[in-house]
């Protein structure tokens, strides 16, 4: 695992190690919206759910398409909104209610 | 500089010119089957940030290595294995005695050894509000509700309250009322403090919302604990993460962000640096390229990409008398080092902000800072339906707002950073404005809490954000607040899929 020194990758999305040669070839692939590169490249849906990388995508994006960052549809967010252990759902005892 | 530190060297500053660090008594645990010393009260990042480990893991796919970054929780960049458990958030998970951690390298595995696990029933939490982050927003906030008789369940990711104000070491300006003269982590404890003795409210540490649900259902999830609230309102503030930059190299161990160097310096006592290379001229750059130089490192220079300072002539002034030199219509090209930061590449750029090659200089240095501003942490509205807007002058996508702080969801509130990035002292104007909103609508118009809500808003708008140092951050926050009617016009075309309290 002993790096270089000088050959380093511009990575996008930590989480899912996705670099910017990625993104340009997808986008240059027809990718040309946040819901189709999350899609296609695991983009943003890793632990952090996208805090650092989807600014970075949007920037990216935007230029590559000529528009302004304000003009891209943001992509839907979903619960659980943050990383939970799966344990928790699996071991512990419905208390009812209302159904989620 | 050497490549890799030796383990067991010691980051932690023992003399400061203005700062004392109060540190808990000291406990072993393993790192790599190691037994190392920490201090009680620091984080296991931090705590191993302090003795020389600078690589936390290996990524899944490319197995680079990854340090230090954000050290707030926001990335996924110190996750290791802790007892077992992979994908821990070491900077938000405090050391404790024998705790075993050790570095993930690639995917993680699942844990197969599921049988001793604490996982305790679901609860069903009764409040009037519940308050989603306890930074300096979130805390006024609840003391607010709490104030008047409200309920008030407060969560809080962190397994300590105060946010961000603990990292800033400044003194606030303003009067008495607004903790002018204090630090900020001064004004987070007493903040904490009230909120943790004041019996209407009741803290949840290490407590995330994950999710909003049908019929105002609110999902928590504490440690080894769900929850499920259903609160009459909800008040978010759950503050924004730093903006990244690409070039290559920017995932490196030693590449950080401010904030999150921040966090090391000025809350555990760790130096994060020797030698330094600033990205940004903002205010946050410049602050926390003094308070570096302050705390014994070397700032080599500050890059600007723009023609000019982005922060405050006082705070340019005072790292210039220092020596820093301040280069604008520079940009980072890449960043260069083995398994960590040994160096960087600065280049000018033309009017167009193009490289201007040739320009290139090498800068010898063992951390980079990135200080480029903040992105709100609006998730849970974007989950919950709220109608929003990208504003550029607040920092990205944030939801519309009344002057009361209510959004598109009728009872969910916002306030802080979440709102649109501007700075503490009005996101404990906003929690304030907020709690008291909710005061109003769940216990009626009270003469004093209407009367005490105009004038912080009249403050707030007239006064404090009426500085041209607040002009642009004013008109982001003017963009996104609507008036009551509006608001109402805005439901009926974008109908709530859930709403909070009586209606």
């Amino acid at each position: 695992m002993g790096g270089e020194m000088r050959k380093h990758p511009t990575i996008i999305c930590r989480c899912n190690d996705v670099t910017i040669e990625d993104v340009e070839r997808a986008i240059n692939e027809g990718y040309t919206d946040l819901e189709s590169l999350r899609k296609r490249l695991r983009i943003g849906m890793g632990p952090c759910q996208g805090r650092t990388c989807i600014p970075l995508l949007i920037r990216l994006l935007a230029r590559k398409l000529g528009k302004k960052p304000t003009e891209i549809t943001l992509p839907v967010t979903r619960p659980p909104v943050v990383p939970i252990p799966l344990e928790l759902f699996l071991k512990s005892k419905d208390v009812g209610g209302e159904r989620k | 500089m050497p490549c890799t530190r030796n383990l067991l060297s010691d980051r932690r500053i023992w003399s400061h010119p203005i700062l004392t660090f109060k540190r808990g008594r000291k406990v072993k645990f393993f790192f790599e089957g190691r037994e190392v010393e920490a201090y009680e009260g620091e984080s296991i990042a931090a705590a191993l940030y302090a003795i020389g480990v600078d690589i936390f893991s290996y990524s899944i796919k490319l197995k680079r290595p990854r340090g230090a970054f954000c050290m707030i929780g926001k990335c996924s960049s110190c996750f290791m294995k802790v007892d077992g458990i992979p994908n821990t958030r070491t900077c938000i998970e405090p050391v404790r005695e024998g705790v075993k951690v050790e570095r993930q390298k690639g995917l993680a595995e699942i844990p197969t050894n599921g049988g001793e696990s604490d996982v305790e029933d679901e609860e069903v939490l009764e409040t009037d509000v519940l308050v989603i982050g306890g930074g300096p927003a979130g805390l006024s906030a609840a003391l607010a509700t709490a104030k008047y008789g409200l309920k008030t369940v407060i969560v809080n990711e962190h397994f300590k309250l105060g946010g961000q104000l603990l990292k800033q070491t400044h003194k606030f300006f303003g009067s008495k009322d607004l903790f002018g003269g204090l630090r900020g982590f001064q004004i987070g404890e007493e903040l904490s403090r009230k909120v943790m003795g004041n019996p209407n409210i009741k803290v949840l540490l290490q407590t995330v919302a994950y999710g909003i649900f049908r019929g105002g259902w609110v999902g928590l999830a504490g440690k080894n604990k769900l929850y499920r609230v259903k609160p009459k309102a909800v008040i978010v503030a759950s503050g924004a993460s730093e903006n990244f930059l690409t070039f290559p190299g920017n995932d490196l161990p030693g590449v950080m962000g401010a904030g999150g160097a921040q966090t090391l310096m000025n809350e555990y006592g760790i130096l994060p640096g020797d030698e330094v290379l600033t990205v940004g001229s903002g205010n946050v750059g410049l602050i926390v390229s003094y308070q570096l130089l302050q705390a014994g490192a070397k700032v080599k220079a500050i890059v600007e990409i723009l023609p000019e300072i982005g922060g405050w002539f006082v705070h340019a002034a005072k790292v210039r008398r220092y020596g820093i030199p301040i280069l604008t219509r520079h940009t980072l090209k890449a960043v260069w080092g083995r398994e960590r930061v040994e160096g960087a590449t600065i280049v000018q750029v033309d009017e167009k902000f193009r490289p201007i090659p040739g320009t290139e200089k090498d800068i010898e240095c063992d951390l980079v800072l990135i200080a480029v501003g903040l992105t709100p942490d609006t998730r849970l509205f974007a989950q919950a339906g709220a109608v929003m807007r990208w504003v550029p002058e607040a920092g990205g996508p944030v939801p519309l707002r009344t002057r009361y702080l209510e959004v598109s969801i009728p009872g969910m509130y916002i306030a802080g950073d979440a709102s649109g990035i501007e700075e503490a002292t009005t996101a404990m104007l906003e929690g304030e404005i907020a709690g008291l909103s909710v005061v109003t609508k769940l216990a009626g118009p009270k003469a004093e809490v209407i009367e005490r809500r105009e004038k912080l808003l009249k403050f707030l708008w007239d006064e404090y954000r009426a500085s041209p140092l607040m002009a642009r951050a004013k008109a982001g926050k003017e963009s996104v607040t609507v008036s009551e009617e509006e608001m109402e016009e805005i439901r009926k075309w974008n109908p709530p899929f859930v709403s909070f309290g009586v209606r």
